[in-house]
């Protein structure tokens, strides 16, 4: 049969073309929407890759999904914005040392009519309070993302026990930053969400920022290298390359290059020990 | 700008990293059917013309695989190619070659399903005389999948667009990296999710045009051949 | 005749096929006895005729012999045994034509390829057997499209290229019309010259007795009578052979 003879040829064939990418120099990092969803990695990459002729695959997921695909040994290095949850991580033997690298802030999203009162305030904790007295719908990731750690801080901070107070105004999505953001324009919905995602969200309806500036509201990433001696298979030298570029002055000053319309998303700050 | 026009501007542009998610798309999907029919063909021809213990379990089962939900599949699918896995050693995941043997795993059982009751309904008629020529069991099932070619062709086609229509099983194990395993089908998710709307639509009827476009190719060919050599 | 003893045979009849032996064969289907309790054996050289009446279950009986169905009780057994991963030594042609979707004469050589004939000699025999019966003309047709009578030389032509020792026939002309009758009857003789054991189901008495040295008279499921060719038309010894040619008995 000279006809499945040259089928089969043909099967491998394309099956080598799909796995060449395999011989380049490439690290995969576990990393979160936000970062991906703002356009800082597809402004950022490029950048080092010109440098260094090392490709960075980037898996977007939740914090959560990131550090796990990390405990899995999935991924070679994690950039994601949750301290405790890294902290853990490390404890855990899965990372060998944090390293703080930008924050950007999170921003109180609700809808013009501003149900709540809270429009224009600096109080994030005061304005979730009156979110939470209004019973005003608001929109939850509900994702164990770093958003949605950040947003559970907030509750406790402000001293409501969430898990008694929501009802039916507390919509717990279990989505990503921007399909939660299309969840909360179609409800006209308060929502938590990272200033990156936001200011690249094009679907916005009746929303807009109403709270920022607080100081809790500030939002620290940290990348971490996965623990080669946990997982063999990590590429710990380019995975090093890769961070200590991104907490070089280099790698710095790229960060704070990327700005979207004039505005920039995230501030480095390497070089704070306490981040 | 509405997603028509959208749509339009992508397709004359020819935007390098638009052709580069379709040609991705297209390899990943058709290499997935490839192995599906490799498989699933001769797997339901056999079903069909065997006499086994067990055999109405068999079809049963094979029948209730074609309604595995994606989503399930890429779990199971990454659980095994993680690196914590039985086949982590291998590096599958996240890449391209990951995306085929999920949309593979998932389309043979639609393959091998239909195909069985294609050669079942004409093993009735073909029985008799196969048997008087001394034909063996995995001979006749060979020689039936041939001669049901167009009938067959149809559910090739149908494991195709199965396979190029899911989301689900590539965005888990392909990880959805921008150059790498971005397909058409995540491409139109991720924009989706960023909440550009009319590109996301636009993407969608790209998407929507290509699969006509092969689907009246197909047709085209098949009327032909049959035309030529009944 | 077949007074139930196997008769004894020398050392090279050992290879041949026939004779076919059935011993007290019984066939049961959907809460029916088809078959009877038949014994018989089928010798080689007579062209043998099996007639009856409908229901009389003679396309059971020669698929039975064929091998195509098993009895429910009873023994078939040939003189020498067909082996399973053989070629087979005995070939069938059916009421209603089965071709693959190829052309005419890829058909034939499908079949010669089962046989296990190398493949150099496939096309040569294939376009003999399509001469003989005198369709190689339309060699390259495909075969669904062939008419009716075309698909019937068509397997007449696929058989006679096995050259088989027995030949069983299920009533092969009994949709066709007399140009293609005659044309399949030519093909049938042309084998029984060549030394294959033709036995054939047919309703057409006239057939039957144009082209039988011998007739199998099946009467529900028993062979009634058992006559060369003559003598059961001329002078049947049962009385359900003598209904049966007067016509009182349903076709």
């Amino acid at each position: 049969m000279v006809t499945t003879r040259r089928a089969v040829l043909a099967l491998l064939l394309a099956l080598t073309t799909l796995s060449l990418p395999a011989q380049e120099r490439f690290i995969t990092v576990a990393s979160t929407t936000s970062t991906e969803q703002s356009g800082l990695f597809g402004y950022l990459l490029p950048i080092y890759e010109r440098e260094t002729g090392v490709k960075v695959r980037v898996v977007a997921l939740g914090t959560g999904q990131a550090l796990d695909v990390g405990r899995r040994g999935d991924a070679d290095v994690v950039f994601v914005h949750a301290r405790p949850a890294e902290e853990k991580f490390l404890a855990e033997g899965h990372g060998v040392k944090r390293y703080p690298v930008m924050y950007n802030d999170f921003v109180l999203i609700g809808p013009k009519s501003d149900p709540a009162r809270i429009a224009g305030g600096r109080d994030i904790l005061a304005a979730m309070k009156k979110i939470e007295a209004a019973q005003a719908p608001f929109v939850s990731r509900g994702d164990r993302s770093g958003t949605h750690m950040a947003e559970l801080e907030l509750w406790k901070g402000a001293g409501i026990d969430i898990e008694r107070s929501k009802g039916p105004w507390y919509r717990d999505t279990g989505q990503g930053m921007g399909p939660a953001l299309n969840t909360a324009a179609s409800m006209n919905a308060y929502i938590l969400a990272d200033r990156g995602t936001w200011l690249a969200f094009k679907n916005r309806g009746e929303l807009d920022i109403l709270v920022e500036g607080d100081k809790r509201l500030f939002n620290q990433y940290g990348v971490i290298l996965v623990n080669p001696e946990k997982h063999p298979s990590v590429k710990k030298e380019l995975g090093q390359q890769f961070i200590d570029w991104l907490v070089s002055p280099a790698g710095q000053k790229a960060i704070a290059g990327y700005k979207i319309n004039g505005e920039q998303l995230f501030y480095p700050n390497a070089s704070d020990a306490s981040a | 700008m509405s997603a028509g026009t959208q749509a339009l501007q992508l397709i004359t542009s020819a935007d390098p990293k638009l052709v580069e998610i379709v040609w991705l798309s297209l390899k990943v999907s058709l290499t997935a059917v490839a192995i599906a029919c490799a498989v699933g063909l001769p797997l339901g021809a056999m079903i069909a013309v065997g006499r086994f213990a067990g055999r109405h379990t068999l079809i049963v089962v094979v029948n209730a695989l074609m309604g595995l939900p994606p989503v399930v599949v890429g779990l199971i699918v990454y659980l095994l190619l993680s690196r914590a896995g039985p086949l982590g050693a291998m590096g599958l995941l996240f890449t391209p070659s990951a995306m085929v043997i999920a949309q593979a795993v998932l389309i043979t059982p639609i393959v091998a399903a239909l195909s069985r009751q294609v050669v079942e309904d004409a093993w009735d008629e073909y029985r008799e005389q196969l048997r008087s020529l001394g034909e063996t069991k995995l001979g006749a099932a060979m020689t039936l999948l041939w001669d049901l070619r167009y009938s067959l062709f149809t559910i090739v086609l149908a494991g195709f667009g199965r396979a190029a229509a899911e989301v689900g099983a590539v965005m888990i194990v392909g990880g959805n990296i921008d150059g790498v395993t971005r397909v058409m089908t995540t491409a139109i998710a991720l924009e989706t999710s960023k909440g550009d709307l009319p590109l996301a639509l636009g993407l969608g009827l790209v998407l929507l045009a290509i699969v006509l476009a092969l689907n009246a190719t197909a047709y085209v060919v098949k009327e032909t051949a049959q035309k030529r050599y009944g | 005749m077949d007074d139930g003893r196997i008769p004894a045979h020398g050392p090279l009849d050992m290879l041949d096929l026939l004779p076919l032996h059935l011993r007290d064969v019984v066939f049961d289907s959907g809460g029916r006895r088809i078959i009877d309790g038949v014994t018989l054996d089928v010798h080689a050289g007579l062209r043998t005729m099996i007639v009856g009446p409908n229901g009389a279950g003679k396309s059971v009986l020669v698929r039975l012999c064929h091998g195509l169905l098993r009895p429910t009780s009873g023994t078939i057994r040939w003189n020498s045994a067909e082996f399973a991963d053989a070629p087979r030594r005995q070939a069938m042609v059916f009421q209603r034509p089965v071709m693959l979707r190829r052309s005419a004469l890829a058909n034939v050589v499908y079949a010669l390829k089962v046989a296990r004939m190398p493949q150099e000699q496939r096309i040569e025999r294939a376009f003999e057997a399509l001469r003989t019966v005198g369709l190689e003309s339309l060699a390259a047709s495909p075969a669904r499209v062939l008419s009716g009578g075309e698909q019937q030389r068509l397997a007449l032509a696929r058989v006679w290229a096995l050259e088989p020792e027995v030949l069983f026939l299920d009533e092969p002309t009994a949709n066709l019309d007399p140009g293609a009758t005659h044309e399949i009857e030519k093909t049938i003789d042309a084998m029984h010259v060549r030394g294959t054991k033709i036995v054939m189901v047919t309703h057409n008495l006239g057939q039957a007795r144009r082209l039988g040295d011998e007739i199998l008279f099946l009467h529900q499921g028993r062979v009634a009578e058992h006559a060369p060719v003559t003598r059961f038309f001329n002078d049947p010894e049962s009385v359900e052979a003598r209904r049966f040619l007067e016509g009182e008995l349903p076709w």
